[in-house]
């Protein structure tokens, strides 16, 4: 556990500081996510150490945006006026991202026959 | 014996009750949401988000003293972002397959996250610094606080709203795939991940793990295209 916790850490580390060092508008740990997406591909052995501690800290992913969802909270009031609108916004906008994201996935898998058999 | 307001004013002020009463809270929403069969509308998050935030308010808690406790369950984000390598490794040889659906839902579904949003909130009179602030809303935290910023929002308010999204995502994602007959994990998934980021990668992965592999890249991909897209579009608006 503490190979695959220390594999996870160096990874967001490697992440944060290229993104840093190359000005790159991504997060460092989306960075680190394709970091060991790749050394996974490259070495099986880096999976199989991997995936029992990672898919650990997966299980309960929700959890973890349970403290800034409390900040929320407390700046409900700045949305003030404005907030009955912003709140239409984004339930509106949400539905109409999802809906035609999905649409397009499943067209285009059609369309191209990238269909999911396995 | 040392009386309770004792004992409580020396717990207040240590982050582990802090920290236990997030775990607590989310058990609590866990338990409901697991009671329910996963049901959409029983959202662990929003769950203990609201006894959490009953809770402060009670105890007149203020929250960076939450946070200090809390902290330790927030920085987690950084590494379970990188462990959604693994979900997506799993699901490598479907994700090859898969790359050109993944590209147009990429491009249509971060474009009508944006577009939508700044479209919807021009034609209810919202200022152009809310504006700015509403582009990011779909992308994940970090990068969403760095495109309000150049843009000239309000960093703070686009983190507010960028929760709020992902908690509607999470919500409404299963009752409208269903009402669409989209049953295709990987396109459920995906959409998810670009229109309600973490918040929705986190319901995927509950529902179906395709979904959830879908919806991780989903938000790794929607993070990169919004931070070029958003300035574009916002000049849209403006």
């Amino acid at each position: 556990m503490i190979h695959a916790l220390t594999l996870i850490l160096a990874c967001q580390l490697a992440g944060e500081t290229l993104t840093r060092l190359m000005g790159w508008p991504v997060p460092g740990p989306v960075l680190g996510m394709a970091l060991l997406f790749a050394l996974m591909l490259a070495s099986p052995r880096i999976a199989t150490l991997v995936i029992p501690t990672g898919e650990g800290i997966l299980r309960h992913l929700s959890l973890l945006f349970v403290p800034a969802g409390v900040g929320v909270v407390g700046h409900v009031q700045m949305l003030g006026a404005q907030g009955a609108a912003l709140l239409l916004v984004l339930v509106l906008s949400t539905v109409l991202a999802l809906a035609i994201g999905a649409g397009v996935f499943v067209a285009v898998a059609r369309l191209t026959g990238a269909r999911d058999d396995g | 014996m040392a009386d309770f307001t004792e004992i409580w004013s020396y717990l207040a002020g240590d982050p582990l009750i802090w920290l236990a009463a997030t775990l607590i809270a989310y058990v609590i929403g866990d338990a409901a949401s697991s009671r329910m069969g996963r049901a959409a509308w029983v959202n662990p998050v929003l769950i203990a988000v609201v006894l959490l935030g009953a809770l402060l308010w009670l105890s007149d808690t203020s929250y960076d003293t939450y946070f200090e406790g809390a902290q330790f369950v927030h920085f987690l984000l950084g590494p379970a972002t990188v462990a959604l390598a693994i979900p997506l490794w799993h699901q490598r040889a479907a994700f090859r397959r898969a790359l050109l659906p993944v590209m147009a839902a990429l491009l249509a579904g971060s474009l009508t996250a944006v577009l939508s949003a700044l479209a919807i909130g021009h034609a209810l009179g919202l200022s152009p610094q809310l504006l700015a602030t509403l582009a990011p809303k779909s992308t994940t935290a970090p990068v969403a606080l760095g495109i309000s910023q150049s843009l000239g929002g309000s960093p703070t308010l686009t983190a507010v709203l960028v929760i709020v999204t992902g908690i509607i995502g999470a919500l409404v994602v299963t009752p409208l795939m269903n009402v669409l007959k989209i049953r295709d994990w990987r396109a459920r998934g995906f959409a998810t991940g670009v229109a309600a980021h973490g918040i929705g990668t986190a319901r995927a992965l509950q529902v179906h793990p395709q979904a959830g592999a879908f919806a991780g890249i989903g938000m790794a991909l929607n993070a990169l295209l919004t931070a070029l897209l958003a300035p574009w579009a916002l000049g849209l608006f403006l």
